[in-house]
């Protein structure tokens, strides 16, 4: 409490404990400090998630809503069936080409039914419909021809432009200078709004529908995209798990301790941080350069991943692993148990929950994943739905984040909503993953 | 070590079954190439699966790329069709010749027109290409010697254009596009402004003074673009004294946020492209491999569908994205439906 000179009487304290001193004061200040740079960073981090989600959701969730025009059709049987036997495989040769003047021929119709006045050309009016609009009648005639000849109300799709319009994208003023959109089409649409002929309701072909070309932005889904996303987990799952769980248990419970055991622990460790094009690379390079495996297929795209991966794995499995406590290996061995069955008795059950919660980050992080699948051909443009695994595995398809990447290159603005929604999409599916991943850790996990 | 074994055993089951899989014969025509082509290829791909039942994968990666990957060789695992926005080179069929693809049809879709935009509210421009070569060359010949490009405002290099800042965004040299611009717009730039007769004048021979022509300055007054014209539009958004060079294509689907330069007094469109009016244009070309024809199911249906009247077709839907239609179209369509290769 007082420091004693050499020699001399004890100096007395000159300040009291409940008056700071200049030192004390400092400290306060610099800790205060501290405390405002760290809620500084709190905040930056918080409002940039803020304002991508803001930035996502904005522009994203108008694609979950699309526009659609009904008018009735009538059905010309001499056009959509010249023999008049209603046989669907001769009624294949007539191409969408004779849909389309049926479907604008019907659309003016009904504009005139309706008696709106208007001095759009025919052209003009059918503009105004989706260009997959013959398509989806062809589909519909086929798969029903009972239907030729006679008149049918159909929902078809609008036009990306006019589906603009109701999403607020096209205004007055940009359809004044666009080359795809008048402002007498502008108006058109809103009086048939009026009408009830065209409405805005939620939309599941966004979340089904194969991929569309850059002229319908409109009819574009991910279906393909997700399917493909899909068996590639399937193929992550089926491969890294099992080799995964097997390394790290010979790893952590059989291998000796050596040389050789050392160099593979840090090269796994290493490979984690390896950048995903590399892995990439290697798949082009033995997957379908030697291996022969076909191009834009989920089979090439789960195999790159899981290489990309194992290493997130083995570390999780691991680390789960050595945090069984050694008293229970030690109580199994000592009443007579095999190493095997101590390990897959009592050590594997208690490490499961972390290995599983390692799994499913692993698989939200190659879910995400894009710089590999560019260099194996899965930015592709792909209309068929792959057939189910296994076939299904080999068949080319595209995946959710390389769907984002194709999308945001088309030149119609209407593929910036559509890109956004497909982050949406792959967003929800990643928060679901690391939720579970969460809730399985809470539930199961148990503490020494 | 039974779970070692165990492993083993499951890799080799894996690669055994994934090679046996792979073995069945493929039943999808693989399209890659030319990002430029990709749109049209896109639409006529989509329109020909929703008529007929075959499967086509369209990949995009540039003209260079994409034929790279066509001259690997002759196999199921190697694409079928190259799209390509300028003609194949000597070097490349060379290279094709090697590896066993000898028999190649061109088929040429169509023409493209490449225009100069810039931002919607900013100044308007008409260029002649000596404006381009002036604005972009690495360096200029003054009295005698080349000296770097002082250049930084577009009425330094033309008093008729307004004092606005030089901020060029040009394709990369992965594009097929830069070909064509440096060719059509530079080099024509070169000889227009007399440049290049004055360099032959300082004792260089016609290609010394050729590649010194089409050098691009690297001072960041230009600025490659490797991505796609998505970029180059977001490049100009972000700073609109910007010119960018775009596919027409492109234009016509975002003219309510670009306006349109004119070159030589001639505003780009399908109409003065086709009549030749407009300078800058070029033919897009896809290459099909023809011994994979009868090999790979809907090959030759497709490349016929493509040039077909109703999609390729001055009233086509490729037209009306921006494709100016072939006058020759009919030749074209005989060339695919004979499958006459190229030399022949």
């Amino acid at each position: 409490m007082s420091v004693t000179t050499e020699g001399g009487a004890p100096e007395p304290r000159r300040t009291s404990l409940l008056e700071l001193d200049a030192r004390t004061r400092r400290r306060n200040r610099s800790e205060a400090r501290f405390r405002a740079y760290g809620l500084a960073a709190v905040t930056v981090a918080v409002m940039a998630l803020v304002l991508l989600l803001v930035s996502i959701l904005s522009n994203g969730l108008s694609s979950f809503r699309q526009t659609f025009v009904s008018f009735p059709i009538t059905l010309d049987a001499d056009v959509l069936d010249p023999s008049g036997n209603r046989n669907p495989e001769e009624m294949q040769s007539v191409l969408t080409f004779s849909y389309g003047p049926l479907v604008q021929q019907a659309f003016v119709d009904h504009v005139a039914a309706l008696g709106i006045e208007t001095d759009l050309p025919a052209s003009a009016l059918g503009d105004m419909i989706s260009d997959q609009a013959p398509a989806q009648l062809r589909a519909a005639v086929l798969s029903n021809p009972a239907m030729v000849g006679e008149t049918i109300d159909l929902q078809l799709l609008a036009n990306g432009r006019v589906d603009g319009v109701f999403k607020g994208r096209v205004t007055m003023e940009s359809a004044e200078r666009d080359a795809l959109i008048s402002p007498e089409q502008l108006i058109l649409a809103e009086q048939l709004r009026a009408e009830g002929s065209i409405i805005t309701r939620f939309n599941w072909d966004f979340i089904t529908a194969p991929d569309a070309s850059g002229q319908r932005p409109e009819a574009a889904g991910l279906g393909v995209a997700i399917m493909g996303s899909f068996y590639m987990m399937l193929v992550v799952l089926a491969f890294a798990l099992p080799i995964g769980v097997a390394a790290s248990i010979y790893l952590e419970e059989f291998a000796p301790k050596n040389r050789l055991t050392d160099l593979i622990e840090v090269n796994i460790s290493n490979l984690a941080a390896v950048p995903s094009i590399v892995f990439g690379i290697l798949g082009l390079a033995i997957f379908i350069n030697f291996a022969g495996l076909p191009q834009s297929a989920p089979i090439v795209g789960g195999l790159v991943l899981t290489l990309m991966t194992l290493p997130t794995i083995i570390i999780a499995t691991r680390a789960s692993l050595r945090a069984v406590p050694p008293s229970i290996r030690e109580a199994a061995l000592g009443i007579g148990a095999s190493k095997m069955q101590s390990v897959f008795h009592h050590v594997l059950p208690l490490a499961a929950p972390g290995i599983l919660t390692g799994t499913i980050i692993g698989l939200a992080q190659a879910l995400g994943e894009t710089a590999p699948l560019l260099l194996i051909g899965m930015v592709a443009f792909v209309r068929e739905y792959p057939a189910a695994p296994l076939d299904g595995l080999f068949d080319p398809a595209s995946a959710l984040p390389v769907q984002v990447y194709s999308w945001t290159q088309r030149s119609d603005p209407a593929f910036v909503e559509r890109a956004s929604g497909a982050i949406i999409v792959l967003l929800v599916f990643l928060i679901f993953m690391n939720a579970m991943a969460v809730l399985l850790r809470r539930r199961f996990e148990r503490r020494w | 070590m039974s779970l070692a074994k165990l492993t083993v055993s499951a890799l080799a089951v894996a690669a055994v079954s994934a090679t046996a899989a792979a073995a069945q014969s493929r039943d999808t025509v693989q399209v890659a190439g030319s990002s430029t082509v990709l749109p049209y290829a896109n639409i006529v791909a989509e329109a020909f699966q929703e008529n007929f039942d075959f499967t086509v994968v369209v990949e995009s990666g540039g003209s260079s790329t994409g034929l790279r990957r066509f001259c690997e060789g002759v196999g199921e695992n190697t694409t079928d069709i190259a799209n390509a926005s300028r003609p194949i080179r000597e070097s490349e069929i060379a290279t094709c010749a090697e590896n066993g693809v000898t028999d190649i049809i061109e088929v040429r879709i169509g023409y493209d027109g490449i225009v100069f935009a810039s931002d919607i509210n900013g100044n308007s421009f008409e260029f002649v290409p000596s404006d381009w070569y002036l604005a972009l060359a690495a360096n200029l010949p003054v009295d005698g010697a080349m000296v770097a490009n002082p250049n930084t405002m577009w009425n330094e290099v033309n008093p008729d254009l307004p004092a606005q800042e030089i901020a060029a965004y040009i394709p990369g040299t992965r594009h097929g596009t830069r070909e064509v611009f440096d060719e059509n717009v530079i080099l024509q730039g070169c000889e227009d402004s007399g440049a290049m007769a004055a360099m032959m004048e300082m004792g260089m021979d016609e290609d010394a003074a050729e590649e010194a022509c089409m050098e691009i300055r690297a001072d960041g007054v230009s600025t490659d673009i490797d991505g796609d014209y998505t970029e180059t539009l977001a490049r100009i958004a972000a700073n609109p004294e910007g010119i960018g060079v775009f596919g027409l294509a492109f234009y016509q689907n975002n003219t309510d946020s670009l306006q349109v330069a004119t070159m030589s007094g001639v505003t780009p469109s399908t109409e003065t492209i086709a009549s030749g009016e407009y300078p800058v244009s070029r033919p897009l070309f896809f290459y099909i491999k023809a011994a994979h024809i009868g090999v790979i199911p809907g090959l030759k249906e497709y490349a016929e569908f493509f040039v077909s009247d109703a999609m390729a077709g001055p009233d086509g839907p490729l037209a009306a994205y921006g494709l100016v239609s072939d006058p020759e179209l009919a030749a074209v369509q005989a060339t695919v439906a004979n499958e006459v290769t190229m030399g022949n």
